[in-house]
């Protein structure tokens, strides 16, 4: 903020003929140094990114093939693959999202639109806000007393869908409100003005309004739930799977769930299934991410 | 309502007796007392800040989404005091229009626009909505301009335009008394024009309140014109007569441009 202004004032700074030129010079000192302090940060951002997916890109050089990808758990690391895993962050990710979007999405409707600027509703932001902070292992923690246990869902793909829709529930209820508080306020009164309730200004004019921010939180959400695995671990999900889930009580394991095995094994030929399954999520996460990018602007071109 | 209109008689559509409103503890109405006649164009007039907007939006309840707002007084509308608990606020708000001074279409396809008020009332008929579209636009004089694009989106339209799809909106829900906040200041004087055209020719068939801050406009398009003044109602008068023979001496430096 005060840098902004700074550079903003240096950028008028010629005009204003009161300003002594001493203290001008040190203005566009602290400029540069800022400057370069930015650029170098942004370098080391981009090149440890660019580092890394170019050496797991080399250490799995030979394992990214069909047989990789379609292939089961196997002792042997040249005949091992990724499918129940994919097939399991699928199942997860949808029974998570299943959950968690409409709970989500209802609850940010309910504090924008119906309990605004009330006691009950700065509470409440207060403490989505800080649920967003949370460990996940600690809803990995929950999900295993509430779920694995007292519900008696035990170590299946349903619990570790449902753990993680708490996981995401905090951020697609930031998103979803900041989606629906960006919807003008005139929208909101032309509706109400022609006789619609807030019922049917929520659902016809709001949510509409809203949907390219809302469809970005909901892959956003997507996104947390491809990459976390702390959560599943606590759970207990398995890690040797010759079958892909079946049904709602099958076992499971996940892509990160699969990286984490095969790092954790002595044989170096699993370091580099590994790096193949680093390069499959990688290439999930970009598409989605890319996709929530296309969305937002397409949104922004509309409104 | 419609009961209670034939009752009443023709002359009253709203009646407004000691009306204060607050935001908070500030008062920005008080004891304000005026009516409109039925197929009449009344005027709202005064400096900035002295509460037309807040008057006209007491008319159709729209101020209760302000939740700070209190209001005490009589208003009755088409025989009913709205202020009542038991009044239904989406047919009063379907009976009593409002045009906002910026124009607010929603996001959507200029025929969703117009049909979207017919739709919550319970208008499903795809040819009735069709006969509703058209009709309205051609009321609002956007028909020709827009016949052939109506599913493009309505805020591809110039500002004239949206302003006057925000016209034909309101009159698709067939209300009885339109309210219109200064729904020509952010125009160009064509458009301006367009819209007192536009007035002119809906004049006898609705009832219409319209806030203005042009004296001349007031003067071309009104019957009666009330002045307000800091939350006080001034003066109230047929508007050529208030123009040219001002009984109050504030109204008089304000019409001719000494204050405000
Ligand atoms: N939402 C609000 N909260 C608090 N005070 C308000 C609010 N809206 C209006 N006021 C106050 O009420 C008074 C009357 O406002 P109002 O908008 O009715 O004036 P106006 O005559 O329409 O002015 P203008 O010609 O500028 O539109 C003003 O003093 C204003 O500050
Ligand atoms: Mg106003």
């Amino acid at each position: 903020m005060r840098s902004t202004i700074n550079i903003a004032k240096a950028m008028v700074g010629p005009v204003e003929r009161d300003t002594p030129p001493r203290k001008m010079s040190r203005r566009s000192v602290g400029e540069i140094i800022f400057f370069v302090a930015a650029t170098v940060s942004f370098l080391l951002c981009m090149g440890t990114l660019v580092v890394m997916v170019v050496d797991l890109v080399q250490t799995s050089a030979g394992r990214l093939t069909w047989q990789f990808l379609s292939g089961v758990s196997s002792r042997l690391a040249d005949r091992a693959g990724v499918l129940p895993a994919i097939a399991g962050t699928v199942w997860v990710t949808s029974i998570a999202m299943v959950i968690s979007l409409p709970i989500g999405i209802g609850a940010a409707v309910y504090l924008e639109e119906f309990c605004r600027r009330s006691a009950l509703s700065r509470v409440l932001e207060i403490a989505i806000a800080n649920l967003a902070g949370v460990p996940a292992i600690i809803f990995g923690m929950v999900g295993l007393h509430l779920f694995v246990r007292w519900c008696g869902f035990g170590r299946s793909v349903l619990s570790g869908g449902l753990t993680m829709a708490l996981v995401v529930l905090p951020l697609i209820i930031l998103v979803s409100r900041e989606a629906i508080r960006s919807v003008p306020r005139d929208v909101r009164e032309g509706s109400l003005a022609l006789g619609a309730s807030t019922m049917q200004t929520v659902w016809h004019q709001v949510l509409p309004a809203a949907l390219p921010g809302l469809l970005t939180g909901a892959i956003l959400g997507v996104c947390r739930i491809i990459g976390e695995a702390a959560p599943l671990l606590a759970l207990g999900a398995v890690t040797y799977l010759t079958k892909t889930p079946s049904g709602l009580d099958s076992p499971f394991t996940t892509l990160p769930i699969q990286v984490f095995n095969w790092i954790s094994r002595p044989q170096v030929a699993f370091h580099h299934n590994a790096a193949g399954a680093i390069v499959v999520l990688l290439m999930v996460l970009f598409v989605l991410n890319g996709a929530a990018i296309v969305i937002r602007a397409r949104g922004q071109r509309r409104g | 309502m419609g009961q209670a209109l034939k009752k009443e008689g023709v002359h009253e559509i709203v009646s407004v007796a000691d009306l204060n409103l607050w935001y908070g503890s500030h008062q920005a109405l008080r004891s304000i007392s005026l009516s409109a006649m039925t197929g009449e164009v009344l005027a709202l007039i005064g400096p900035s800040g002295c509460g037309k907007s807040s008057f006209l939006r007491t008319l159709n309840r729209m101020n209760d989404l302000i939740p700070i707002v209190r209001v005490e007084g009589r208003v009755i509308v088409m025989g009913q005091d709205i202020y009542h608990d038991g009044v239904e606020l989406a047919e009063l708000r379907r009976r009593v229009g409002l045009v906002f001074q910026r124009s607010n279409p929603f996001p959507k396809s200029i025929y969703d626009n117009i049909a979207y008020g017919p739709r919550i009332h319970g208008e499903r008929r795809r040819s009735e909505l069709d006969g509703i579209v058209e009709q309205s636009l051609r009321r609002a004089d956007l028909w020709e301009e827009v016949k052939d694009r109506l599913s493009a989106s309505a805020l591809g339209l110039s500002g004239g335009q949206q302003q006057r799809l925000c016209i034909a909106r309101a009159l698709a829900v067939r209300p009885t008394i339109l309210l219109m906040d200064e729904p020509a200041s952010a125009l160009d004087p064509r458009s301006t024009a367009k819209i007192e055209e536009l007035i002119g020719m809906l004049r006898g068939e609705y009832t219409i309140v319209i806030v203005t801050h042009n004296m001349q406009q007031a003067a071309r398009v009104s019957d009666r014109t009330a002045f307000f003044c800091d939350g006080s109602l001034i003066e109230t008068g047929v508007t050529s007569e208030l123009f040219t023979n001002p009984r109050n001496a504030q109204t008089q430096d304000y019409i001719t441009g000494r204050f405000g």
